[in-house]
């Protein structure tokens, strides 16, 4: 019983890392841009989010209501004035630039929140669970796999049943085709990152609720959501949620054996699903 | 009345003159071939004429209004519409959706206004039984005919067709023609570029005979082909 308890444990927190990974696979998705950031603008959500909490009152839920529209507009505003400026044919370039925006925004934390470890008040709801079948399973575990579920959902359904998502797709096929044909890039990969600053939001609530957060630890989530994007393949958003559950067991399964390995587990698991495919477990057809 | 028409149009890339005063015009619902040798000058023409290249003199008017210095998007907003030598569909995309995403953002319009126009042109074009087929996948029958159905659905009062029946099967070609004989006789206006002779003479009313960016004739597809001056210089053949 002990085994399939941490194996629901690790499954419920690959909802956890799919939630990182799903706004970091769209924006690659679109513009080929790998955003070293990312790991970072979740802890900044995250802080956002703790300035509302404790300024307002108000609860980390109400909270997270107004920090999403705020992070939309930093997404589009870092999208349309920095990283437009820096995408091309170098790779380089928007790779140096997220790699200086991450340390910024690691320094800028420290130094206005200090290096304490930070959490997200949730109350009642962080402790509270439900009795499934002789198990014992947390309510926040369950909301944040519900919440990721209903991003993938959500997004595969802009993707691929709007004119917007239809932009998208073509803008990331050919962008100068898509120029001729009227659609402004430039913007598209605006409202892009803005979207995914809105799944970054809603990852930053979990992550702050569920444990400990402090300005440095961006880069490890950023390690895990790039590990859940390529376990799963570029471009399947339902691969990023088997890749996260993938990382997520291992690592619950690999704590359990040995508390020490934890993160190692996680790691190992991502270097044979690459051994075996390296394309991922569900590549694009086309590529 | 005259949809489109070039006043002494020159350009050049540094010493080299690719577009040599050229003038011509285009009637309302015609369809006007293009000739010449490689290098001649053709597709530079095509460029001038859509904006991707702006010309260094001469005016080029479009439906009666002067659209010389007219950004290429605005071009395709007013009805000029390119199918390009390499189709280069969104391969991620199916067939329907490359329409849908050429006619909404080609003419301002939402997806809901233009899916009839996109289901009748896929039609018109042979393509409804692979609509739902990503466009990666095609072959290069197909893949023409989704270059031209897509420039088809930005609802172009001027088609630019640009080498479309190059590298097909004689009986593939003969498909092709068929459909672009289907798009001429709805009324299209057509320009169209071209290697393959009887492809081109069996649609087009009036041919245009290019070299180095000069015009060297322009009339009656027979009477050009049988003109001294064409054969000696595009054809090769010593009269």
């Amino acid at each position: 019983m002990i085994w399939i308890d941490t194996i629901i444990q690790g499954i419920l927190l690959g909802g956890l890392y799919a939630l990182f990974a799903a706004g970091l696979s769209l924006v690659f998705g679109i513009m080929r841009l790998v955003n070293l950031a990312h790991g970072d603008l979740i802890v900044f959500a995250a802080y956002l989010i703790l300035l509302l909490v404790s300024l307002l009152g108000l609860s980390p839920f109400l909270a997270v209501i107004i920090a999403a529209p705020i992070m939309f507009g930093v997404g589009w505003a870092l999208q349309r004035h920095v990283l437009n400026r820096v995408l091309g044919p170098d790779i380089l370039p928007p790779l140096l630039v997220t790699f200086g925006l991450s340390v910024v925004l690691q320094n800028a934390l420290m130094e206005g929140f200090s290096a304490d470890s930070q959490r997200l008040p949730a109350g009642d709801i962080a402790t509270a669970s439900v009795q499934v079948g002789g198990l014992n399973l947390g309510v926040l575990p369950l909301l944040t796999f519900a919440s990721a579920i209903l991003v993938i959902v959500g997004l595969n359904q802009l993707f691929y049943r709007t004119e917007l998502g239809r932009a998208f797709r073509a803008t990331s096929d050919d962008a100068v085709t898509a120029g001729l044909m009227g659609i402004r890039p430039d913007r598209i990969f605006a409202t892009a990152t803005a979207i995914a600053m809105l799944v970054v939001t809603l990852a930053a609530l979990y992550l702050g609720m569920r444990a400990n957060f402090d300005p440095n630890i961006g880069p490890a989530r950023l390690i895990y959501a790039f590990e859940a994007v390529i376990i799963g393949g570029l471009g399947s958003l339902w691969g990023t949620l088997v890749g996260g559950v993938i990382i997520g067991v291992a690592q619950t399964v690999g704590a359990a054996i040995n508390p020490e390995w934890q993160i190692l587990a996680g790691h190992l698991a991502f270097l044979i699903v690459l051994l075996i495919k390296p394309r991922g477990l569900f590549p694009r057809a086309l590529d | 009345m005259e949809i489109l028409s070039l006043r002494n149009v020159s350009k050049s890339f540094g010493s080299l003159t690719v577009t040599d005063d050229v003038s011509f015009e285009v009637e309302q619902g015609q369809a006007l071939g293009i000739i010449g040798p490689n290098g001649a000058g053709k597709s530079t023409l095509f460029n001038l004429i859509t904006g991707n290249l702006t010309s260094d003199r001469g005016a080029i008017r479009f439906d009666g209004e002067d659209v010389t210095r007219v950004p290429p998007m605005q071009r395709c907003l007013s009805g000029i519409g390119r199918s390009f030598q390499i189709p280069q569909p969104f391969d991620h995309l199916t067939v329907f959706e490359n329409l849908l995403v050429a006619a909404t953002h080609g003419q301002g319009k939402s997806e809901h206004e233009v899916q009839g126009d996109c289901a009748r042109i896929l039609e018109q074009t042979e393509m409804a039984d692979v609509a739902n087929d990503p466009a990666g996948g095609l072959r290069l029958l197909q893949r023409k005919r989704l270059e031209l159905a897509r420039a088809m659905a930005t609802n172009p009062k001027l088609l630019l067709l640009d080498e479309i029946a190059g590298g097909l099967t004689d009986a593939e070609c003969a498909a092709l023609i068929d459909t672009i004989k289907g798009l001429h006789a709805r009324g299209v206006t057509i320009i169209w570029i071209e290697h393959v002779l009887h492809a081109l003479t069996s649609v087009v009313e009036r041919l245009l005979v290019l070299d180095f960016g000069k015009v060297i004739g322009i009339g009656d597809p027979d009477e050009i082909m049988n003109s001294r001056e064409v054969k000696e210089i595009y054809l090769g053949i010593d009269v």
